[in-house]
């Protein structure tokens, strides 16, 4: 059931006991009992793409071989997004406890922590913490050592094959997908790779319980989850928020008054205007009637002065710029979408045009090789459909 | 030369020979040289054993990877639409206006590079730009100017 009300939760940033001391109540359970809790608890990767975290560590605990990873994503490139860079400045140590608890779990000796060049300022506070960490680490007697390897600016290293393909040395392209990371990954070994927020959150669960966890959220989006909120607010900013509000809610919280639409995940997200405010909740889908848009955590909220196609036309030009080309939907649809825009917006084609694009973007959706190519679509359909006025006048 | 031969080596040493360590060796090299030529490229290759045609596809894939030559400092104006919203045009016109370039060109002495980029993360702050690796955020021309007036007083 859905509930009513928006309902701040402090998990993710609360120092309410020693970091230390949850990491090592943590590390005294079984490993075994630490994956079935997180299995438990329904954690889904809070980076956006939404796989059980559970699952993820138990496939990589169940890999034979003894040369193990373990990798926090903090790639975040998702325009609107900016929590990660926020907990790894604030609360870098439980981003640790949770790579140390992975890697309790699964084996894994070594870390990385692949940040993204766009937060390089962060590295002489990083490295402190992780000089604390590895003393801390030699008092556990564990044997797992975290290092940073730097991004070089690319949007698709985000996409966890992408990321890992470029700390071998290559250019980050997307595999194909079977095999997984959790049986391949880094180097052909297996390797369990999460985003910075699921991180902290797989600690924060060992420490507080899974039911305690479930107990928010509802069936299939359980918990709680950092928002990032930008655009026409008086309070832009970071909130974490229990998971199953409406965006009429959300709005109500941190709209200006005057809100049109609400862009849910960023460029590769959904455009909800104003008259679906109410039947749409925020999680991931199947658990509540109506709609469910899940969320890396991007929250871009408009309002009646903005031009969706202004919009659309910015998410275009991000996307055409960085699409890696490795696949033709996505390196060339990119280009056509765009295109195609401008050129119904000149005039030099006709409005029907827009509905050979939608059918491009849903071509896009089912044939691109990753996640950037198959959510193209999602922005550009959402937009042009619902403001499609606005796309032609 | 001289310089450059050694920050390659230097760069291939401290992170070993290994293909996995071709990014962190061409961002060393990239913050000694400033940018990445086509020679750096090559002797880069040379010295991890691999081909160049497989150093430049990497170089060229990853926007921080400089393959021309830039200025002391990199003036990176986040274009995305959370700062777009905010103005960032606005921005980019004061630096124009103050550095007498245009996006893409380096000044005249070699102290700057004005360029735009995706997202950086302070969309909540916008508009926001990247001097090197420092952010600087919730912008306004005036601001914008008494930043790069510090840069010069450096």
């Amino acid at each position: 059931m859905a509930k009513q009300k928006l309902k701040r939760v402090d998990l993710i940033f609360s120092q309410e006991c020693s970091c230390k001391d949850i990491i090592s109540a943590a590390l005294q359970k079984p490993k075994e009992e630490i994956v079935k809790e997180l299995i438990d608890s329904g954690l889904k990767g809070r980076g956006g793409a939404g796989f059980p975290t559970g699952l993820k560590w138990k496939m990589a605990m169940q890999e034979k071989g003894n040369k193990k990873y373990v990798i926090c994503n903090a790639d975040e490139g998702e325009p609107g997004t900016f929590k990660d860079r926020e907990i790894l400045d604030r609360v870098a140590t439980k981003v640790l406890g949770g790579m140390a608890l992975a890697g309790y779990v699964t084996g894994a000796r070594e870390g990385f922590i692949y940040l993204r060049h766009e937060y390089k300022f962060l590295i002489p506070k990083l490295e402190k913490v992780l000089e604390k960490f590895h003393i801390w680490m030699d008092d556990f007697d564990l044997d797992f050592k975290v290092k940073l390897f730097i991004g070089g600016g690319a949007y698709v290293c985000g996409e966890e094959t992408a990321l890992i393909e470029s700390m071998e040395g290559k250019r980050g392209e997307p595999r194909n997908k079977p095999p997984y990371p959790s049986s391949d990954g880094y180097l052909g070994k297996p390797t369990v790779i999460n985003n910075v927020e699921t991180l902290v959150y797989a600690l924060m669960i060992i420490r507080i319980g899974a039911d305690k966890f479930k107990s928010m959220g509802f069936e299939g989006s359980t918990g709680s989850k950092l928002f990032s909120v930008s655009g026409d607010t008086p309070k832009a900013g970071i909130y974490e928020l229990e998971l199953g509000m409406t965006l009429d809610e959300f709005v109500k919280e941190f709209g200006d008054g005057d809100a049109k639409a609400v862009q849910v995940g960023g460029a590769s997200g959904f455009c909800v205007p104003r008259k679906r405010f109410a039947e749409t909740h925020i999680g991931y889908q199947g658990g509540l009637k109506g709609f469910s848009l899940p969320t890396g955590g991007s929250m871009m909220i408009f309002n009646s002065s903005r031009s969706m196609y202004n919009v659309l036309h910015n998410y275009l030009e991000f996307f055409e710029e960085e699409s890696c080309g490795q696949c033709t939907p996505c390196r060339v649809g990119c280009q056509q979408l765009l295109k195609g825009v401008e050129a119904v917006k000149r005039g030099e084609k006709s409005q029907k045009y827009l509905n050979d694009l939608l059918r491009l973007a849903e071509t896009m959706q089912l044939t691109a090789k990753c996640g950037l190519g198959q959510s193209v679509g999602n922005s550009f359909s959402s937009i042009v459909e619902n403001f499609r006025e606005e796309m032609i006048y | 030369m001289r310089k450059r031969e050694s920050a390659i080596r230097t760069a291939v040493e401290k992170h070993g020979k290994e293909r996995k360590n071709l990014l962190p060796v061409l961002q060393d090299v990239k913050q000694v040289k400033n940018y990445l030529s086509r020679s750096d490229i090559s002797e880069i290759a040379a010295e991890m054993n691999l081909s160049s045609a497989h150093v430049y596809g990497v170089a060229s894939f990853y926007h921080f990877l400089d393959l021309k030559v830039r200025g002391q400092n990199i003036i990176w104006v986040c274009k995305t639409i959370s700062c777009y919203m905010k103005g960032s045009n606005d921005i980019m016109l004061a630096l124009e206006d103050v550095l007498k370039i245009k996006v893409g060109e380096t000044t005249s002495d070699g102290k700057f590079t004005l360029l735009q980029t995706n997202c950086i993360g302070w969309c909540h702050k916008g508009p926001a730009m990247l001097i090197n690796d420092t952010p600087y955020t919730d912008l306004t021309p005036e601001k914008v100017s008494n930043i790069i007036d510090d840069y010069y007083k450096k």
